[in-house]
């Protein structure tokens, strides 16, 4: 089955599976350092006044990225 | 207490940002800090020596980093300091509630083999949650020391330390001994290989500098990752560097051919894998669903970030911050001010006349005094800049502008500065660009840098004052300044955007940023970090700008005016003081009294003589003064300017005023007085320059009155801004470009506004 999607399009509230990660470089490598690594569960918390950038709860801590930044992971909604 | 022959042991804090490791080093430490660049860095380098046992132990604070790459500043810095300063042993302060997080910091610190002891912070919002950590296990399965602490309360923080003096007395004279975890089959078989090619490079050309403490294997793995600092190092040989490359490429290609992956990713979910296979171990044990902090920061969030509220409150905020700190700033401001004025007038009456006079008087108390006028406003700014910090909300600020700055090649971190520069007209840059310290995205604070000064700063707006009272209707006056006001915004973020398309262009920084729980700042902490930017300030910029300040007195002075001027001068003034005397003398006669500026109300001939006479007087040394500023450096350096400034419609006077603001922008209105032969003019209530500006309407239109407040907003910034950017970007360039680039702005926009302004008219 393929479920999957871009984080980008995750409504505020809803959880999901981190399924891969295609940012490279720098990007890449603080989305890592954050914990941000498939098989990874995190849930949408908000979103900036303008929609943008998203807030993300992961394992014990919440976090923030810009969209374009979150088009580069994609998920797998949970129920 | 006991003497020891002991060598003293260093100890280096490690940790994620926001996980407490300040507070910690502050508590470790006390007052006994102090605070250091690496040159070429301005991430600080902090030390501090802490007791145990009545034995001094060095601590050394690493900046706050999530991984040991070298992509940040902050990572490179704390890599140095391990190879550089070879700390014996290493705490990582942990944030307890985000574990498999923050230890991908120490797994990759285990991998460099230093001696690591882990002290699991901010437990008591853990167990707040209802979770608990079994210490013991977490221990056993990681093979270092692990100590459970509190920062704020202190707890667990002495026993930290000591654990961290007892290993690096067990390990001390040891090797460091590396972690070495799998990385799968693919990685394993290449690290192998490149390790021994490593090993072979350092047998063959033993490493002399710091990198001689790196485990072979460590190497290679951050070849492996393409570790920018490793890759460039020339500790290995060239055979050993084509070989590592090679496996770097066959490998790379592999995996990119079989799991879409690259070897960088890799090694970072391997190590995350080994994270979870430790955590699995019924690490943490969770309890019924308690509520917690997180729940209660959840719960502010909603409010503190609301798509309507979150902005007008954000609002809200910036203009209480704005305004406690200048209303409450000018109170000691204005003490210190007239402390050197005082001192000032003291000095004048006590000295014997001269050039050391005018050197003390003017150069030295003139120029200390306005850096030191600025070190309560600086104070305050951090006090409460650290306070929005430490409790979170700086982050929430960044997180709501974004948007709108990151059209701009800005941060949302950026918007700070800029308010506090002048965003909200009155502010100062000096300040701004300190508080550019917390953008940890090196573009987006240099372009940030470098606009903020075309903020209306206060000193700037006696300026305005003055031109818009002339040349504007009163009903009009103060749609006109906050104009003004907006005008800076403007250009500071098309500026911003232009920049960041040509001279510092590049993608942005990911934002990717932690948004920490709400928590309630220490004082101590609060206190520590204020007085460390005040006094930072004071040492940086005393010097640099003390000596800038005489050479602008300087500028103004010489070469004096010729001798046989200065004769004319010196015999009219001597004459009219000998009448004005004689005009005294004949109002006692005549029983009449020697009040000043009674004018309307002087009856007697004798007394009407007086003033004439005094005001004969004024006007003679203010000749002299003005005669004096053109023959000065800085005078002939206005006159021959002048063809340039034409076109911006600026004349010679103007021109001095505008040299002289670039010391300090609060002497322009006064500077533009002594040229127009009035003496010191009160930039406050200038009505005197006033009346000269509009009667002289062969030099002053509305056309070129315009054209000077936009150059006045956006021409170099002043001595002090310049000497804080050199602090705060590490060098003389990125400055030289903001005074340089700024002046030409300026000129350009002024001439255009000038000349069409004028065919306008």
């Amino acid at each position: 089955m393929n479920n999957s999607i871009s984080l980008r399009h995750l409504q505020v509230g809803q959880r999901a599976r981190i399924q891969s990660v295609t940012a490279d470089g720098e990007l890449g490598r603080r989305i890592r350092d954050m914990g941000l690594i498939p098989g990874a569960e995190l849930q949408v918390m908000g979103r900036a006044p303008l929609k943008d950038p998203v807030a993300l709860r992961l394992n014990g801590f919440t976090l923030t990225l810009r969209n374009n930044e979150a088009d580069t992971i994609t998920v797998t909604p949970q129920e | 207490m006991t003497l020891s022959l002991d060598r003293p042991i260093t100890v280096a804090l490690a940790g994620n940002p926001n996980s407490g490791k300040t507070t910690i080093f502050n508590h470790l430490t006390g007052a006994r800090q102090h605070v250091g660049n690496y040159p070429g860095i301005t991430v600080e380098k902090k030390t501090g020596q802490a007791i145990l046992d009545g034995r001094m132990v060095t601590i050394v604070d690493l900046p706050g980093t999530y991984s040991l790459t070298a992509y940040s500043q902050e990572e490179v810095v704390a890599r140095r300091v391990l190879a550089d300063e070879k700390p014996d042993v290493v705490i990582q302060v942990v944030n307890a509630g985000a574990l498999e997080r923050n230890l991908y910091l120490a797994v990759q610190l285990m991998e460099l083999g230093i001696p690591l002891v882990l002290a699991l912070n901010m437990m008591d919002e853990v167990r707040s949650r209802g979770d608990s950590i079994d210490l013991m296990r977490l221990s056993q399965l990681m093979g270092v020391p692990v100590v459970e602490t509190v920062g704020r309360t202190g707890i667990g923080i002495e026993t930290a330390l000591r654990a961290a003096v007892d290993l690096a007395r067990a390990k001390a004279g040891q090797p460091w001994t590396p972690l070495e975890i799998s990385y799968g089959p693919d990685l394993d078989s290449v690290l192998t290989a490149a390790t021994e090619a490593v090993e072979k490079s350092c047998r063959s050309s033993p490493p002399k500098g710091p990198e001689a403490v790196f485990p072979p294997r460590w190497v290679a793995l951050k070849y492996l990752e393409g570790d920018q600092d490793i890759r460039e190092a020339d500790f290995l040989t060239d055979e050993a560097k084509a070989a590592l490359d090679a496996a770097g490429r066959s490998v790379g290609k592999h995996l990119a051919d079989t799991l879409q992956s690259y070897p960088e990713a890799l090694i970072a979910d391997f190590r995350y894998g080994y994270i979870s296979s430790l955590l699995r171990q019924d690490i943490i044990i969770r309890h019924a669903d308690v509520k917690g902090r997180r729940e209660l920061s959840d719960k502010i969030d909603m409010v503190l970030t609301h798509t309507l509220l979150g902005p007008i409150i954000m609002i809200g905020i910036f203009y209480l911050v704005y305004r406690v700190a200048f209303d409450l700033g000018s109170y000691p401001m204005d003490l210190i001010d007239q402390f050197f004025g005082w001192l000032g007038e003291s000095a004048d009456a006590l000295m014997p006349e001269g050039m050391l006079k005018s050197l003390v008087v003017s150069g030295i108390i003139a120029g200390v005094g306005g850096v030191l006028t600025f070190v309560p406003l600086i104070l305050i700014m951090f006090l409460l800049i650290a306070f929005l910090e430490d409790t979170g909300y700086m982050a929430r600020i960044a997180y709501m502008l974004d948007r709108v700055f990151r059209f701009f090649g800005l941060h949302g971190s950026s918007v700070m500065p800029y308010i506090i520069s002048g965003g909200i007209a009155g502010g100062c840059a000096v300040p701004g660009v300190m508080a550019t310290r917390t953008l940890r995205s090196p573009k987006e604070k240099l372009a940030t840098v470098l606009t903020l000064p075309f903020m209306a700063c206060g000193a700037k707006i006696p300026v305005f004052m003055l031109f818009v009272g002339i040349f504007f209707a009163p009903e009009h006056q103060a749609g006109v300044m906050l104009d003004i006001t907006l005008t800076g915004w403007i250009l500071a973020l098309l500026s911003a955007r232009a920049l960041r398309s040509t001279i510092i262009s590049g993608p942005p920084t990911p934002f990717v940023m932690e948004l920490p729980p709400y928590r309630l700042p220490t004082l101590q902490g609060l206190l520590l970090h204020t007085w460390e930017r005040g006094w930072q300030y004071i040492k940086k910029a005393g010097t640099i700008i003390l000596a800038i300040s005489i050479l602008i007195w300087a500028l103004m002075t010489f070469p004096a005016l010729p001798e046989n001027q200065a004769l004319q001068f010196t015999q009219r003034i001597a004459a009219l003081e000998e009448q004005t005397a004689a005009a005294e003398e004949a109002v006692l006669a005549a029983g009449g009294s020697l009040g000043q500026g009674e004018t309307d109300r002087a009856h007697l001939p004798e007394e009407q003589a007086l003033t004439q006479a005094r005001e004969a007087l004024g006007a003679m040394k203010n000749a002299e003064a003005s005669a004096t500023l053109r023959h000065s450096l800085a005078g002939r350096i206005g006159s021959f300017l002048e063809p340039v400034s034409k076109l911006a419609g600026f004349d010679w006077r103007t021109n001095i005023a505008l040299l002289g603001g670039f010391g300090a922008k609060e002497v322009l209105v006064s500077t533009l007085g002594t040229a127009y032969s009035l003496g010191d003019v009160d930039p406050e209530e200038a009505e005197s320059l006033a009346e000269k500006i509009q009667a002289d309407t062969a030099t002053w239109n509305l056309a070129n009155a315009v054209s000077l407040m936009l150059f006045v907003l956006i021409y170099a910034p002043c001595v002090v801004t310049i000497v804080t950017m050199r602090a705060e970007t590490g060098g003389w360039r990125w400055p030289l470009v903001s005074l340089f680039g700024s002046t030409l702005l300026a000129y350009t926009l002024a001439v255009i506004v000038y000349q069409v302004g004028r065919t306008l008219l």
